[in-house]
């Protein structure tokens, strides 16, 4: 079928007769006034078909809103994401939303001391699906310039999507990170990488029951962790009076 | 009001009087249910939008009324200190600067000087002036940054990207200088580790602090008129200036209150001498004065920078000790002792004999010091950045008290707290 | 800074007051000068010196001398704004007896930094109105700036470690 173009308003004159036009096919169609070969070619023009799951990942991809959830220095270079300079509201982040239960996105901005670890984690729990995270800089992804008793890395306690180096990484690294995401978001909406490495959701537990050590007063959580793994055993180097996650068990 | 009229003809129900029981009567009886007055303790943190960083604070209220507060810290504890230990002299430079993350100049500049105190180093004069031009950089940059969150927490959002935009001008000159925006490394002992670029540097810098003070009097035309920011700033947070001396507070929280003390002024260090500026002083030392005497100090730190700017020597930028600081890279080319030098210098560093000492610099939030211990080895046994941040945070509780909780959070936004220098 | 002599002088008073064996000794070097004190004298020094006008406490921060018994040293850096002048006043306890008289009373700025000491280092601060760990979770055992204290830290696994079979606890 032959598709004309018209240039957009070419003359004031066209551009009104076209309006004129199209409303007139628009009033047949309500009326019933079109044939069915007209009624096809009218829809097809107008409508826009898609999967429902395209049409989610588009949503999803292009409106993500972070947690503001800045820890240390990284936290400035993420404030400055939000300024003028590299806008990250352009990519539909406008809203950084602070209550976890609104929020899509962890960026851990900064390095993760063992205090800050089970809360963080249970902020994590505390967000719905589908979440993900970006650990921003050198120390939330593997210890940094810090390798001590103090901090871990992220990854020992929840899924990180994507890991964006630098100390603290520019601006534009961050923003490059966020469109990684966006991509990985918008192929796969099923991200491969959470079932080749058992990273499913996660569930918050309340309680202390099968915590070594008592686990005193914080509650713990469980990640369903997939067979074949082994459980970390605890070592003597690791610095004493450390909480290590719990032995982790499958549940339904 | 008047009464609504009775359309049941059963008279008033149980609910009706009760209601109408209920007087604004003072907070004994609430309720009008005869309970007594409770109060309650609520947790803020550590994962909050208004604290600036991960701070927990436990707050106990009488209805919004805050009559007792507790920080509860250390939720970014690093372990810098301990891993300073285990580094030679120059790799402790990049761990200190992480600490105060917004001071990050200071934090070195800090640990620097105290080295160079303790060994005894001389440090060159161009090299005071590219530290003292760098610092007030800093100090306009953390202003600028603890002003636009500081308004961020009041309401006043838009001048949130107005500050982050004169913010990125300083971190251009900071790349241009070092090569990074944040976390520069550009300090070293014995000077600085690079000559500033030519080509317009020093251009770019006197056109920037030229146009500050007028960016500082729109600030002021925005907030100074904004009667919602005054409201929640004048005649909040009083604390005498004699209990904040006992707590320890220095920098802009005790200028607020009208004690004059600068150590840019009081104990000049890197030619902070040869330079005249003012010290802004507040009078009330309410939240208000916090704000003003931070506003007046980026002004202040302009006109530094202007006249080191002015009075720029020629001269070396790092001291000539070979033991100390590394060679120019063009002589490991041509001379073996400084290729010996250098290799000593970046494998084991050098050594310091025993000794310790304690200097301290004048920050953006208050004094800055730095204890450093040697043992004779090319490690130090100690170090610690007595950090003012830490220090001042023990005012909260005295600041927030018998205010609401609003007042509490425009006041921890005044107390401009950075939790990487109060955990470390 | 006060210059070798008037370092002297003060220690001389404090002994002065506190008795001969109060002051171990003094030591001064390029401006800065330090006394050593016997740690059950620190209350008293301290108000003596806040006499002599060092009214501001700047900082108290602790150091582990180890090898060198007693380990345990805590530092007071004192200033005096009028003149400006500094001073720092150093005390030494051991590890098997490390309480020290807390200061945090009549010095409020010494709250934090005590608890600090007490929380990396294990010095016991008597008569600390609120004596609880506060950088580490408070259940935490041991005292990391300790010298002994090993600095910990992950090895750094790379993906191909996974590959060959290596975890992160092992």
């Amino acid at each position: 079928m032959e598709v004309t173009r018209t240039p957009v308003g070419a003359t004031p004159a066209d551009a009104a007769a076209d309006l004129k036009i199209r409303q007139y096919d628009a009033q047949r169609m309500l009326r019933g006034d079109m044939s069915d070969e007209e009624l096809e070619e009218y829809v097809r023009s107008r409508v826009l078909t898609t999967t429902l799951d395209q049409a989610l990942t588009w949503a999803r991809s292009n409106a993500i809103f972070p947690a503001t959830f800045g820890l240390a220095c990284c936290a400035i270079e993420m404030i400055t994401l939000v300024g003028s300079r590299l806008d990250i509201a352009r990519i539909g982040s406008e809203a950084m939303r602070a209550s976890p239960r609104q929020a899509d996105l962890l960026i851990l901005s900064g390095r993760v001391s063992i205090k800050m670890a089970p809360i963080i984690r249970r902020i994590y729990d505390q967000m719905l699906e589908p979440k993900w995270t970006i650990a921003m800089g050198a120390c939330s992804s593997s210890m940094g310039v810090f390798n001590n008793y103090a901090i871990v890395p992220a990854d020992k306690f929840l899924p990180v999507d994507v890991h964006v180096p630098g100390c603290p990484p520019r601006p534009e690294a961050v923003m490059y990170g966020v469109l990684k995401l966006r991509d990985q978001i918008q192929q796969k909406p099923d991200l491969g990488w959470r079932a080749r490495y058992d990273a499913g959701s996660t569930i918050e537990v309340l309680g202390t029951e099968g915590v070594p050590n008592g686990g005193g007063s914080i509650t713990t959580t469980r990640t369903h962790v997939g067979p074949g793994r082994p459980a970390p055993a605890p070592t003597p180097e690791i610095a004493p009076g450390l909480v290590l996650p719990p032995t982790a068990t499958p549940s339904a | 009001m008047t009464a609504p009229t009775d359309t049941t003809g059963k008279g008033p129900s149980d609910y009706r009087k009760l209601e109408e029981s209920v007087t604004l009567s003072p907070v004994a009886n609430p309720s009008g249910l005869g309970q007594s007055e409770e109060l309650l303790t609520i947790n803020m943190g550590p994962h909050h939008p208004a604290t600036h960083g991960v701070l927990r604070l436990l707050v106990t209220l009488d209805g919004e009324i805050v009559r007792d507060l507790r920080p509860l810290i250390g939720y970014l504890h690093t372990g810098i200190e301990k891993t300073c230990e285990d580094k030679p002299y120059w790799k402790v430079v990049p761990l200190v600067e992480r600490m105060d993350y917004l001071a990050y100049y200071f934090n070195a500049m800090a640990y620097v000087h105290s080295v160079e105190e303790l060994v005894g180093i001389e440090v060159p004069k161009r090299a005071q002036y590219l530290r003292v031009i760098h610092m007030e950089l800093n100090r306009i940059m953390s202003h600028l940054f603890w002003f636009g969150t500081s308004c961020l927490d009041i309401g006043a959002m838009s001048l949130l990207w107005y500050s982050l935009r004169e913010r990125e001008t300083i971190l251009d000159l900071f790349e241009s200088a070092s090569g990074q925006r944040v976390h520069t490394r550009y300090f070293q002992i014995g000077g600085v580790i690079e000559d500033i670029p030519g080509g317009g540097w020093v251009d770019r810098c006197r056109a920037f602090v030229k146009e500050l003070p007028t960016r500082v009097a729109q600030f002021r035309d925005l907030i100074y008129a904004n009667e919602i920011a005054l409201q929640r700033l004048k005649g909040v947070g009083i604390v005498d200036s004699q209990r904040l001396l006992d707590l320890g507070v220095t920098g802009p929280l005790l200028r607020a209150s009208g004690v004059e003390w600068d150590l840019r002024k009081a104990q000049p260090y890197s030619s902070y001498d040869d330079f005249e500026f003012g010290v802004p002083l507040g009078a009330v030392g309410d939240n208000f004065d916090r704000m003003a005497v931070r506003l007046a100090e980026m002004e202040e730190s302009a006109k530094i920078i202007e006249q080191a700017l002015d009075g720029l020597p020629e001269g070396p930028v790092i001291v000539d000790d070979r033991k100390v600081a590394l060679p120019p890279r063009h002589e490991l080319a041509t001379s073996m002792e400084a290729l010996i030098h250098h290799f000593k210098l970046v494998t084991e560093g050098f050594r310091v004999a025993p000794g310790e000492r304690y200097s301290a610099i004048e920050g953006p939030r208050g004094e800055l010091g730095c204890f450093v211990k040697a043992d004779g080895s090319s490690k130090p046994a100690r170090v610690h950045i007595r950090d003012s941040s830490f220090v001042n945070l023990q005012a909260i509780a005295d600041m927030c008290r018998g205010g609401y909780i609003a007042d509490l959070i425009a006041t921890l936004a005044m107390l401009d707290p950075i939790l990487g220098g109060i955990d470390r | 800074m006060p210059d070798p002599t008037g370092l002297e002088l003060l220690a001389g008073g404090l002994r002065a007051r506190l008795g001969d064996d109060a002051v171990v000794g003094t030591a001064h070097s390029n401006d800065y000068g330090s006394i050593e004190i016997q740690p059950q004298h620190i209350s008293a020094a301290l108000a003596l010196l806040r006499d002599e006008g060092y009214r501001f406490l700047s900082s108290v921060h602790g150091a582990d001398e180890y090898p060198h018994e007693p380990r345990l040293a805590v530092h007071y850096e004192l200033l005096d704004m009028n003149r400006p002048d500094r001073v720092a006043i150093k005390l030494r306890v051991p590890v098997d007896a490390p309480h020290v008289e807390s200061v945090a009373p009549s010095w409020p700025t010494a709250d934090h930094q005590e608890r600090e000491i007490y929380d990396l280092f294990g010095v016991v601060f008597d008569g600390h109105p609120d004596l609880r760990r506060i950088l580490m979770p408070e259940d935490y055992e041991g005292h990391p700036q300790r010298r002994d204290f090993p600095l910990g830290g992950e090895p750094v696994l790379f993906t191909h470690h996974e590959a060959e079979g290596l975890h992160y606890a092992e």
